[in-house]
């Protein structure tokens, strides 16, 4: 009997103009890859709050790609270089809460490149498969988390 | 303003005008060799000659440096004129019997020969060279000497003069062709290579870029206008009667307001020197295929004539397809238009010499309307097509009738083997690239860059000329490689996708705008550092930010910078989000 293996499940934040499409491109073209990420669609990467990633974990998430336009490219001129600079010490935040650096990646992948998206993915899946499930527990759920502003949603929500 | 009579017509001048300036107002022809409108009258050719009448009589005159005075009665047609001038050119064609524009003047006046004896000169002595040397460059490189019948032009010392600046004004100006640079400069000389010509022949420093430039005005080359570099020459504006020429004028960057782009960019050559087994730019007569175009073209450098840099017509001719092109040395992809002109320049090179022409292919990619039929007929008309790549074109011969001819190397995969094919004219088909700086016009217009640096469209069968970016539309070869007609649809096409959306005079915001709670914003203005569009505003009153709907483009990035969290983008909330997240992973 063989051991079933370990499917790590990674959430990814893609912008909209150059890595979603990316994906796209990577999709249209017929190119293989790991159907362990599943993308969120946001408009810039400059969207990606720090907090996405730390609730994507939370929530079951084994590794976290945020992808956006080359540095210069960027479709609001600047938004993946607050994302560059966020970057880093939210990876410095995480390997406090004990998770690896390997888990959570930031990459630049354009509308062009849906070669470079399945490798950067098939790539992603190995290292945090070779990690292992994180078990992240003591997250407290997400509605007690989140932003002032979407509080009244939240309970409107229920 | 003087009044003065030419051949019955009456004309009105400036005061100190000549009668020639006033007989070229009147449109009257008057012949002359050493006039020149940018220098001042020296009247040494005499060829100009006009008689004045006067109350002592008819006198003759030379039209060049007499003043037109009030009154004057000018003939320019008497037989007593004519036979004079027959006389001066008879006398100059005696001295340069072998000079053709003396020989053409000579011819329309109705001398055919001289009866003096031949002296088998090139110069008149018009003293134009001095004269442009001494007045337009303020140099004076080159003078008299001598008295006489021994009088002649010449450099001091008849040493190559280090006073000249090798500008060539006075070839330029010279009515026989008789100055020999080489002989009067001490610097080397720097032809102006023409751009639209390839570099195959020379311009001057003002120039129309190419026939049918819009506007068909001259530009001035500020690298090598005397003018602009030292203050000399200035012929140029010397010869505007309008007054045109503005030293002056600079190039200017302007902005303009727009509400809808098409880029149309076009696309460079492949640098064939790349490919050094070719021998493009090492061996003389191994041209790429933009330099065939023009040494074909009835107004390029050679008339139209196909020849060789020998100055012959070729015998046999190679035309190399793909190079650079379907090549994993260099660009991967097909460049579409190349099999096409080649089969029209091995048409041009058969029609216009009559030589053996081998086109070297890997595959025919003759798709399209009439293309086929167009490969069909050349196969008729005997053009030769061997199915292979080229491996090399080499100079060196193996057997006496490769001898002074250029080898083309190449496998004939149909045969199976290889073939060695003497050749007086290699013509390279090189590829279709992009532009250099394609990359900083893509981050210009917000574009993204796919397949080896063309510009990607929105969706590659919906939205062929639409770019990502709302408003901006693509045509012509900078989005992929393609031909005339290729480029003419999707330029209309563009046009008409920009009119579309001019025509509805407002446009439609996607409703993922970002918005700041004013009750719970802190002030802290986080988010207006942050918005690359200063689509945030202070208001001061309240102390909190607030987002200009109309100028938000909704790219969330004020939202993950809120440090209160009190910025929000609709569609893209926290929220939904986490929900998202929680859907996924679930």
């Amino acid at each position: 009997m063989t051991e079933e293996r370990f499917e790590p499940r990674i959430a990814a934040f893609l912008c909209r103009w150059c890595s979603y499409t990316g994906a796209d491109l990577a999709g249209t073209s017929r190119i293989e890859y790991p159907p362990n990420v599943v993308p969120i669609r946001v408009m810039c990467s400059g969207r990606v709050d720090p907090t996405f990633v730390v609730q994507a974990l939370a929530a079951g998430a084994d590794g976290v790609l945020v992808a956006g336009c080359h540095p210069g490219d960027c479709h609001y001129q600047s938004g993946n270089y607050k994302t560059m600079r966020r970057y880093p010490l939210l990876a410095n935040l995480l390997e406090q809460f004990g998770i690896e650096r390997e888990r959570v990646r930031l990459e630049w992948i354009s509308a062009a490149e849906g070669d470079r998206f399945a490798a950067v993915v098939r790539d992603l899946t190995e290292k945090v498969r070779a990690l292992g499930p994180l078990h992240w527990k003591g997250a407290p759920p997400a509605r007690y988390r989140t932003a002032p502003a979407d509080r009244e949603e939240v309970h409107a929500h229920g | 303003m003087v009044g003065l009579t030419i051949d019955g017509k009456r004309v009105e001048v400036a005061q100190g005008a000549t009668v020639l300036a006033a007989a070229e107002k009147l449109g009257i022809e008057i012949p002359t060799l050493c006039h020149h409108k940018s220098l001042l009258p020296y009247g040494a050719c005499r060829l100009c000659l006009v008689e004045l009448e006067q109350a002592n009589g008819a006198a003759l005159q030379a039209a060049c440096v007499y003043p037109a005075s009030e009154g004057l009665v000018v003939r320019t047609d008497t037989e007593r004129v004519l036979r004079t001038r027959r006389m001066m050119i008879e006398l100059l064609l005696a001295r340069c019997p072998e000079v053709p524009r003396i020989r053409d003047m000579a011819r329309e006046m109705g001398v055919a020969d001289t009866r003096f004896p031949k002296k088998n000169e090139d110069c008149i002595l018009c003293g134009l060279c001095v004269r442009v040397c001494q007045e337009r460059m303020g140099v004076g490189a080159v003078e008299f000497v001598s008295r006489g019948v021994t009088k002649r032009i010449a450099t001091a010392f008849d040493k190559q003069s280090p006073l000249c600046m090798a500008c060539g004004a006075c070839a330029a100006v010279c009515p026989t062709d008789a100055v020999n640079l080489e002989k009067v400069s001490s610097r080397p000389l720097r032809p102006i290579p023409s751009e639209f010509d390839e570099g195959l022949s020379g311009r001057p420093s003002i120039y129309i870029p190419f026939p049918q430039a819009v506007p068909h005005k001259p530009v001035i080359d500020t690298n090598h206008c005397l003018r602009l570099l030292d203050g000399t020459c200035g012929a140029c504006e010397a010869f505007c009667d309008a007054g045109a020429i503005a030293y002056d004028q600079e190039d200017r960057v302007e902005t303009v307001d727009v509400g809808t782009i098409i880029v149309a960019t076009g696309f460079d050559r492949f640098d064939s020197r790349q490919i050094t087994r070719y021998g493009y730019g090492r061996l003389p007569d191994v041209i790429d295929g933009l330099e065939f175009e023009r040494l074909s073209h009835a107004s390029g450098p050679t008339g139209g004539e196909i020849l060789t840099t020998a100055g012959k017509p070729p015998r046999a001719v190679a035309i190399i397809h793909c190079v650079g092109s379907r090549d994993e040395n260099y660009q991967e992809y097909c460049s579409r238009v190349c099999c096409m002109y080649s089969l029209k320049f091995a048409h041009l090179v058969k029609e216009k010499t009559g030589a053996e022409v081998y086109n070297f292919y890997i595959d025919m990619r003759t798709a399209g309307k009439g293309y086929e039929e167009f490969y069909k007929r050349l196969l008729h008309e005997g053009v030769h097509f061997i199915r292979g790549k080229c491996a090399e074109v080499t100079d060196v011969a193996e057997s006496p009738e490769e001898e002074g001819k250029l080898v083309v190397v190449a496998e004939d995969t149909l045969l199976g083997m290889t073939r060695r094919v003497p050749v007086d004219l290699v013509v390279l088909s090189s590829a279709l690239v992009p532009h250099a700086d394609v990359a900083d016009v893509a981050r210009t217009f917000s574009l993204s860059c796919a397949h080896g640096g063309f510009f990607l469209e929105k969706h590659p069968k919906l939205a062929p000329v639409e770019a990502a970016a709302d408003g901006v539309f693509l045509a012509g070869a900078c989005q992929g490689p393609k031909d005339i007609p290729d480029t003419v649809a999707q330029g209309a096409a563009a046009a008409a996708c920009a009119l579309a959306l001019m025509d509805e005079g407002k446009v439609t915001l996607e409703p993922v705008t970002a918005e700041i709670d004013p009750a719970l914003c802190a002030g802290c203005r986080m988010c207006i550092a942050s918005c690359p569009y200063e689509a945030i505003t202070f208001d001061a009153e309240r102390a909190v930010s607030v987002v200009q709907e109309e100028l938000c483009k909704g790219c969330g990035t004020c939202v993950a910078t809120c440090p209160s969290g009190v910025a929000r983008q609709r569609g893209f909330t926290d929220i939904q989000v986490y929900a998202e997240l929680e859907g996924i992973l679930a």
